[in-house]
C-alpha cells in the first residue's frame, strides 16, 4: 500500500492508504477528522470541499495518494482555539446553517472565494455556491453570511 | 404573567444565536456516520436492479466465501421476522379497509422496485462488503412493470400486487359528493383543471445511515439511526418488526443532517441492520451513498388531479370537485396512506368560504419507490391545485386576481369547513395587504414593460394558502385510521444549583430546537438562557415523544415542555410556601422568583431547586427533586396561513424562466425565535421553488429511475433564487398557551403555485394558460411554440 | 471503486513507460472526470499514472500567433491568466463557467480534452477557436482531435501535453448549461480569426461538431442576423431529461447567435 504525508490544520500526517481511498475517507476514517462531510458521489454538493494548498476542492473525488506532500486544512482546523474563524462567525450571526451537514464544506469553499475576491457582490457569492448544495436554508442567510465573513476577513485570510 | 406566556425576561421573541451552531461550525457535529464503534462490521445492500421480477434463485456461496466477509442474509433468512407496517388504515368508499399488502424487510419471492434490499452482506471493511456483493448471482425472472400512475390504472394493466385489482389500494373519499355536484351544476361559472404534481426526490443532503449493535450480556440492541422520531422507529420496530420489548431496544438519533419527510418512515434497512447485529453479536454500520439514496430513499408528491370550482355570478365559490389518483410506490411507507387523503383532501376549503367540497382519492401502487411525506405532505398537493384553479377562475371571469380571492375569504373565526377542519384563528386580509405591499404588486405594470423592452416576459403570480399543522389530536387521528397517538412528551429537569436540562421527544435536525426550546424554558422559568440545555433523540434518556414532521415540533413538543414548566412551578411553589412560611395560594411566581404576594418576601428558583435536592427543612408529604413530565395531545391542528407572490422573466428565446423576486406575507403563529422562524421560511420556499421550477423524479417505462443522480436530478442552487422578502402578521393560535401554530412547511406549501401563477401570466401574451411543475426551460419553449402554432 | 496501482513519476517519460508497463493504465490529471468514471464503477484501470510530479505542464505562454497552454493548467489557472483574458478572452471566461469553482481548482485542460466528453466546454473552445493538441509526439489538429463521444486519436500511451490557440481576432462563446449538471446542453464558441469564421458545437450532439452553413454565413456578415435563421437539424442530436433534440437544436441557433453578439 502506498504511504502518504501531507499537513493537514498545520500537523504532518502519515499512513498507508490503498491506491483507490479518497481524500475524504483518509480524512474522516483514518484521522477521524470527521466534521468533512459526503453528500453525493458524482462530486456535486460540495459537502466534502477542503482546501488543497489553499484551494477549496472536493476531497470526494481527490485521491488521498494524489495529495502527497500537500497542505490541506479542513473545517476542524479554521478555529483558533475558542475564536471561531471570521467567516465561520459570520455564519453563525446570520444563521448560515441549519442541519449543519453542507456546512464545513460551505465555509471552506465561501473562504476560498475571499481569498480570490475580497468583496464580492451577492451574485458572485451566488455563483460561487454553484458546488455547495444546501437543503435547509435556501441560501439567503449563507449568502448574507458569505458577504459578512468577507468583510470580517477584510480582505482573505 | 402576560397573556401570552411570557415572564417578560425577554428570550421569547428573540433573534438568539443558536446553541448547536458551535458544534457545526468546527466540524464537530455528530452525525450517524461519524460515530464508529469498537468492532463494527460494514453492510452493503444487494438491491433489485430490476422494478418487477420473480426472484429465482438468489446464489450467495461465493460472497460468503469472499475475503472478509463474516455474513450473507437474504429474505428467506429473515422470515418469521415482522414486516415493515404502516402507520395509517385508510378506508374505501364502500367502507372496506385499504389493501395492505406485505411488506418484508427483504425481498422474498419477487422485487417490487429497483432498489429494493435483495440481501445484506456484512464484513470487515466498507469495500470488502461491496465487491462480495457483487459476486451475488441474482436470478431475476422479469415481469413487465408498471412505473406511472397511467400505466398502473390503465385497463388490464400487470399487477404490483395480485390482491390489488387494478393497482388499487384505497378509493378514499371526503365531503358531500352531491351537495358539491349540485353546486357546480348551478353555478353561474364553472372552471376545470387538470394538474400534475409531479415527483420529487428529498434529498436531504446528509444520506441515511444505521450502526445496529446488540450486548449479548444485556440482551439489549442499539440502533444508531438517521431519524426525525427515533421513539416511533422504537415503536415501529420493536413492536411490529423485530418483537423487541422497549426496554431491549435503544434507538439514538443523533445529529441529523435534514430530513424533510424522507427520515420519518421506518425504513427496512434499520430492521436488517438492528436484526444482522443480532445474529453477529457485533456492530454492523451502513451508510447509504447517493446513487443508493436516489432508490431507497422514501420520494414525494406524484399526484395527476381533476378539479372543477362552480363559482356565482359575484365570483363567490359555491362548489369544488377534486379527483386525484395518488402514486403509493410498490410498498405502503410509514405515512404513505395519509399523505395524499387526510394531509390533501381536508385542505380544499384553503382560506375560502366554498360551502360545499368534495374529494375523492384513488391511491395506486405502481413498481416505483415508495412515496411517504416530503415537506408539506400533501397540503402542497392540494394548495397548488386550489391556487391554479383560483387564477383559472379569475381568467374565465375577468375578476381581477387579487380580488376573486379576496371575495372569498372567510372572516369569522371559528369556522368549520365542509371538509372536516375547523380553523380557529386567521386574517387572510391583512397577510393579502402585507404581501402586495411589500411586492409592490401595483407597480407590476412598470415593472413588465421595462422587462419588455430587455426582452424578457415578466410576470407576477399569487397564492393565498391555510395549511393544517402541529399534528396532530390523537383522538381524531385515531378517528380516521391513524395506528399512533400525536402527542408529544417534555420533561423539565431542574437541578439542584438551578440549570435545567429539557428533554423533548421531538428531534431537531436543523429547526434549532436546542435555542427554541431553551428560549421558552428559560423565560417561563425566569433562568439564563444559557443554564437550559435541550436534549433528544436517544429513547433512553427521553421518556417518550412521537417525533418532528407536519410542522408540529413547536405547537405540540413546545407546549408539552410549556405544560411541565408549569409543573415545575407549581411543585416549586409549595417548596417556597413552607420556606416562607405562607399559604401556597399566596405564592406568585414571575422573573424566577416565588413571592408572597404584596410583599418582598421571595425565594429564587435555584433556592427553591437546592431545597427540594437537599430537602433538610421541606414540606411534609411532598417528594423531594425538582422534575416533571408532561404529555400533550393537541386539542387541534393549527392553520398557520399566508400570502405569497412570485415574480419571474422568461426568456422566449429559450423559455428560461429567471426568479427574480420572491415576497412572503406569513402568519405562523407567535414568534419565538424571529432568526429561526425566517430561516426557515426560507428553506421552504427554495423547497417549493425547486419544485416550480427545477425538481422531477422520472422513471422510464421499465420503472428504471432516469434522474438518479445530482447529474440529472436538479437541485436548487444559490445561484437559482433570489434573496427572499420576508413578512409577518400574526394571529395566536388560540388552543395552545403559547399561541403558537409552525412554520417548516410554509413556503414549500405556499409558493410553488405563486411561482406557476407568475410564469402563466408572463407567457399569457402569447396564449399559454397553464404550464406544468416544474416549468423547465424546454417545456415553456414548448409551450410557446404550442401556442404560436394554434395563432 | 475497484483498487489500482498508483504511480506517481517525474517526467513525461516516465509516464510513458508507466502507462507502457499497465495492463490497462490510465492518465490520472485533475481526476474531476476520470474519479467519478471508477467511483461509479464505469471503469475499473489496472493502473492510475498521475501528472502531479511532472514539471512544465502548468504553464501557460504566449508564443505570439498562439498561446501555448500547458495539459495540467486548471480552469481556474486559464479562466484567471492574465495573458489569456487579454489575448483570447473568449477562453478564459469559458473557462471560468466550466463546472463550478471546486472543478475548475482541479480539472485541467489536457484532462478534459483528453477525455472528450460530449458535453465539456474545451472542445468547443478548441474546435471553435482552431486550437492544435500538443502530445509527446505529434501535433493534431482539433478538427481531427475530437471524435464521437469519449473518442480521440490518442494512442494508449499517449500524453497530451498541451493545447495551442491560435490568437482570433474576436471570439466568444456561449452555453445553455443543464441546471444540475452544469455540463453544456449547447455551447457554441464562434471565432473569427486568419482561419476565418468557425462555429463549434458541444452538448448537442455526439462530439463536437461545426455548422458550416454558420460559419459561410457569418464569414459574408458577421452578425447576429446572419446566424439567427440558420437551424441545425435535430437528427442525431442528444435527448435527454432536460433537452430532446427538437429543443437543442433551437438552442444551437440561439447560443451561435448571442456569440456573435458576444464578440462585439
Amino acid at each position: 500500500m502506498p504511504a502518504v504525508t501531507m499537513t493537514v490544520n498545520g500537523v504532518s500526517r502519515s499512513a498507508d492508504v490503498e491506491g483507490r481511498t479518497l481524500l475524504v475517507d483518509f480524512l474522516r476514517e483514518q484521522l477521524a477528522l470527521t466534521g468533512t462531510h459526503v453528500g453525493c458521489d458524482t462530486s456535486q454538493c460540495g459537502a466534502c470541499v477542503v482546501h488543497m494548498n489553499g484551494q477549496s476542492v472536493k476531497s470526494c473525488t481527490c485521491l488521498a495518494v494524489d495529495a502527497d506532500g500537500a497542505d490541506v486544512t479542513t473545517i476542524e482546523g479554521l478555529a483558533n482555539g475558542a475564536d471561531l474563524h471570521p467567516m465561520q462567525e459570520a455564519f453563525r450571526e446570520h444563521h448560515g446553517l441549519q442541519c449543519g451537514f453542507c456546512t464545513p464544506g460551505m465555509v471552506m469553499s465561501a473562504i476560498d472565494l475571499v481569498n480570490r475576491n475580497p468583496s464580492p457582490s451577492e451574485g458572485e457569492v451566488r455563483h460561487w455556491l454553484d458546488g455547495n448544495f444546501c437543503r435547509c436554508t435556501g441560501y439567503h442567510n449563507i449568502v448574507k453570511a458569505v458577504m459578512a465573513g468577507a468583510d470580517a476577513m477584510g480582505g482573505g485570510s | 404573567m402576560s397573556d401570552n406566556g411570557s415572564n417578560g425576561t425577554g428570550f421569547i421573541g428573540a433573534s438568539l444565536k443558536r446553541k448547536e451552531d458551535a458544534r457545526f461550525l468546527t466540524g464537530r457535529g455528530r452525525y450517524t456516520d461519524d460515530i464508529n464503534l469498537p468492532g463494527q462490521l460494514y453492510a452493503h445492500l444487494l438491491r433489485s436492479t430490476v422494478a418487477h421480477a420473480n426472484l429465482g434463485s438468489v446464489d450467495t456461496s461465493a460472497a460468503e466465501a469472499a475475503p472478509g466477509v463474516h455474513a450473507v442474509f437474504t429474505g428467506p433468512d429473515m422470515e418469521g421476522v415482522g414486516g415493515v407496517p404502516t402507520g395509517w388504515l385508510i378506508h374505501s368508499k364502500d367502507g372496506s379497509p385499504m389493501v395492505e399488502p406485505a411488506h418484508p424487510a427483504m425481498a422474498i419471492g419477487k422485487v417490487r422496485h429497483v432498489g429494493e434490499i435483495v440481501a445484506i452482506v456484512v464484513a470487515e471493511t466498507r469495500d470488502q462488503a461491496r465487491e462480495a456483493a457483487a459476486l451475488i448471482d441474482v436470478d431475476y425472472q422479469d415481469l413487465p412493470a408498471v412505473a406511472s400512475l397511467e400505466a398502473a390504472r390503465a385497463d388490464g394493466a400487470p399487477l404490483v400486487w395480485d390482491e390489488a385489482d387494478g393497482n388499487l389500494c384505497y378509493d378514499w373519499e371526503v365531503g358531500d359528493r352531491a351537495a358539491a355536484e349540485a353546486a357546480i351544476d348551478g353555478a353561474a361559472h364553472t372552471v376545470s383543471i387538470d394538474v400534475v404534481n409531479q415527483r420529487l426526490v428529498p434529498n436531504a443532503i446528509e444520506p441515511r445511515a444505521a450502526i445496529g449493535n446488540f450486548d449479548p450480556t444485556t440482551g439489549e440492541y442499539t440502533l444508531y439511526t438517521t431519524s426525525q422520531n427515533p421513539h416511533l422507529i422504537r415503536l415501529l420496530l420493536g413492536a411490529f418488526v423485530l418483537g423487541l420489548p422497549e426496554h431491549k431496544l435503544r434507538i439514538v438519533a443523533p445529529d441529523v443532517g435534514g430530513g424533510f419527510g424522507s427520515k420519518i418512515p421506518h425504513y427496512a434497512e434499520e430492521a436488517i441492520l438492528t436484526w444482522t447485529a443480532g445474529q453477529l453479536a457485533r456492530p454492523v454500520k451502513w451508510t447509504s451513498d447517493r446513487s443508493e439514496a436516489f432508490v431507497s430513499d422514501t420520494q414525494g408528491r406524484d399526484h395527476i388531479s381533476t378539479a372543477t370550482l362552480g363559482l356565482d355570478e359575484d365570483g363567490k365559490f359555491v362548489g369544488l370537485k377534486v379527483s386525484t389518483q395518488a402514486n403509493l410506490g410498490a410498498y405502503l411507507s410509514t405515512f404513505a396512506t395519509c399523505v395524499p387523503t387526510y394531509l390533501y383532501g381536508i385542505l380544499f376549503a384553503g382560506p375560502y368560504t366554498t360551502p360545499a367540497i368534495y374529494c375523492e382519492v384513488e391511491g395506486v401502487f405502481t413498481n416505483t419507490v415508495p412515496v411517504d411525506a416530503l415537506r408539506g405532505a400533501g397540503r402542497p398537493e392540494a394548495t397548488y391545485l386550489l391556487e391554479r384553479l383560483v387564477d383559472k377562475a379569475a381568467a374565465a371571469t375577468g375578476i381581477d386576481r387579487v380580488d376573486i380571492r379576496r371575495r372569498n375569504f372567510i372572516r369569522e373565526f371559528p369556522y368549520q369547513t365542509p371538509v372536516a377542519l375547523q380553523y380557529d384563528q386567521g386574517d387572510y386580509d391583512a397577510t393579502l395587504d402585507l404581501a402586495l405591499e411589500a411586492s409592490d404588486w401595483d407597480g407590476f405594470e412598470a415593472r413588465r414593460n421595462e422587462a419588455a423592452g430587455r426582452g424578457k416576459l415578466r410576470g407576477i403570480g399569487i397564492s393565498t394558502f391555510i395549511e393544517a399543522c402541529g399534528i396532530a389530536p390523537s383522538a381524531v387521528v385515531g378517528s380516521l385510521g391513524a395506528r399512533a397517538g400525536l402527542y408529544e412528551v417534555g420533561s423539565v429537569r431542574v437541578h439542584p444549583t438551578g440549570s435545567v436540562s429539557v428533554f423533548t421527544g421531538t428531534h431537531s435536525h436543523g429547526q434549532g430546537h436546542e435555542t427554541t426550546f431553551a428560549q421558552i424554558v428559560a423565560e417561563t422559568l425566569g433562568v439564563d438562557f444559557e443554564a437550559v440545555d435541550v436534549v433528544h433523540g436517544d429513547t433512553n434518556a427521553i421518556p417518550f415523544g412521537m417525533g418532528t414532521y407536519g410542522s408540529r415540533s413547536l405547537a405540540v413538543g413546545g407546549t408539552a415542555i410549556y405544560n411541565a414548566v408549569q409543573k415545575v412551578i407549581a411543585k416549586g411553589k409549595k417548596i417556597a410556601a413552607h420556606l416562607l412560611e405562607a399559604s401556597e395560594e399566596d405564592i406568585e411566581f414571575a422573573d424566577g422568583n416565588f413571592t408572597v404576594a404584596g410583599t418582598d418576601r421571595s425565594k429564587s428558583i435555584g433556592e427553591v431547586a437546592l431545597t427540594a435536592y437537599v430537602p433538610h427543612n421541606y414540606p411534609e408529604g411532598l417528594e423531594p427533586g425538582l422534575e416533571e413530565t408532561a404529555f400533550y395531545d393537541p386539542l387541534n391542528f393549527t392553520f398557520p396561513a399566508g400570502t405569497h407572490v412570485a415574480e419571474v422573466e422568461v426568456d422566449p428565446e429559450t423559455g428560461e424562466v429567471e426568479l427574480v423576486a420572491v415576497t412572503g406575507a406569513d402568519d405562523v403563529g407567535r414568534i419565538i425565535n424571529p432568526m429561526i422562524v425566517n430561516g426557515q421560511l426560507h428553506g421552504g420556499l427554495a423547497h417549493g421553488i425547486g419544485q416550480a421550477l427545477l425538481e422531477h423524479c422520472e422513471y422510464d417505462d421499465e420503472g428504471q429511475l432516469v434522474t438518479g443522480s445530482y447529474m440529472n436530478y436538479t437541485m436548487p442552487r444559490a445561484g437559482d433564487l433570489p434573496n427572499f422578502n420576508i413578512n409577518h402578521n400574526t394571529t395566536h393560535c388560540t388552543h395552545n398557551p403559547l399561541g403558537v401554530k409552525g412554520v417548516g412547511e410554509v413556503g414549500s406549501i405556499g409558493v410553488p403555485p405563486a411561482v406557476i401563477n407568475a410564469v402563466v401570466d408572463a407567457l399569457s401574451p402569447l396564449g399559454v394558460t397553464h404550464i406544468e411543475m416544474p416549468a423547465t426551460s424546454q417545456r415553456v419553449w414548448q409551450a410557446i411554440q404550442a401556442a404560436q402554432a394554434q395563432d | 471503486m475497484d483498487d489500482f496501482q498508483y504511480h506517481a513519476p517525474s517526467s513525461v517519460d516516465g509516464v510513458l513507460s508507466a502507462l507502457r508497463g499497465a495492463d490497462d493504465g490510465k492518465v490520472l490529471a485533475g481526476g474531476m472526470s476520470l474519479v467519478p468514471v471508477l467511483k461509479l464503477g464505469m471503469a475499473a484501470p489496472s493502473d492510475l499514472v498521475s501528472l502531479r510530479n511532472v514539471p512544465g505542464l502548468s504553464d501557460i505562454e504566449d508564443h505570439g500567433h498562439c498561446l501555448k497552454i500547458g495539459a495540467c493548467c486548471t480552469h481556474a489557472q486559464v479562466a484567471a491568466s492574465s495573458v489569456v483574458q487579454e489575448r483570447i478572452p473568449a477562453l478564459a471566461a469559458m473557462a471560468g463557467r466550466i463546472g463550478d469553482p471546486q472543478v475548475r481548482n482541479c480539472g485541467t485542460i489536457g484532462g478534459s480534452v483528453a477525455h472528450n466528453d460530449p458535453a465539456a466546454d474545451y472542445p468547443a473552445a478548441c474546435v471553435g477557436l482552431g486550437a492544435t493538441i500538443i502530445t509527446d509526439r505529434r501535433k493534431i489538429s482539433s478538427d481531427d482531435f475530437f471524435g464521437s463521444m469519449f473518442e480521440t486519436p490518442l494512442e494508449e500511451d499517449e500524453l497530451v501535453t498541451a493545447v495551442c490557440f491560435p490568437i482570433v481576432d474576436r471570439a466568444a462563446y456561449a452555453k445553455f448549461e443543464n441546471p444540475a449538471s452544469k455540463y453544456a446542453v449547447a455551447g457554441v464558441m464562434v471565432a473569427e480569426g486568419d482561419d476565418g469564421v468557425r462555429v463549434a458545437v458541444t452538448g448537442a450532439g455526439a462530439g463536437v461538431f461545426r455548422v458550416a452553413e454558420m460559419e459561410a454565413a457569418l464569414a459574408d456578415d458577421f452578425s447576429a442576423d446572419a446566424v439567427s435563421g440558420i437551424g441545425v437539424s435535430s437528427d442525431g442530436l442528444l435527448s435527454d431529461n432536460v433537452a430532446g433534440a427538437e429543443y437543442r437544436a433551437h438552442l444551437v441557433t440561439v447560443m451561435a447567435k448571442r456569440a456573435v453578439e458576444a464578440c462585439g
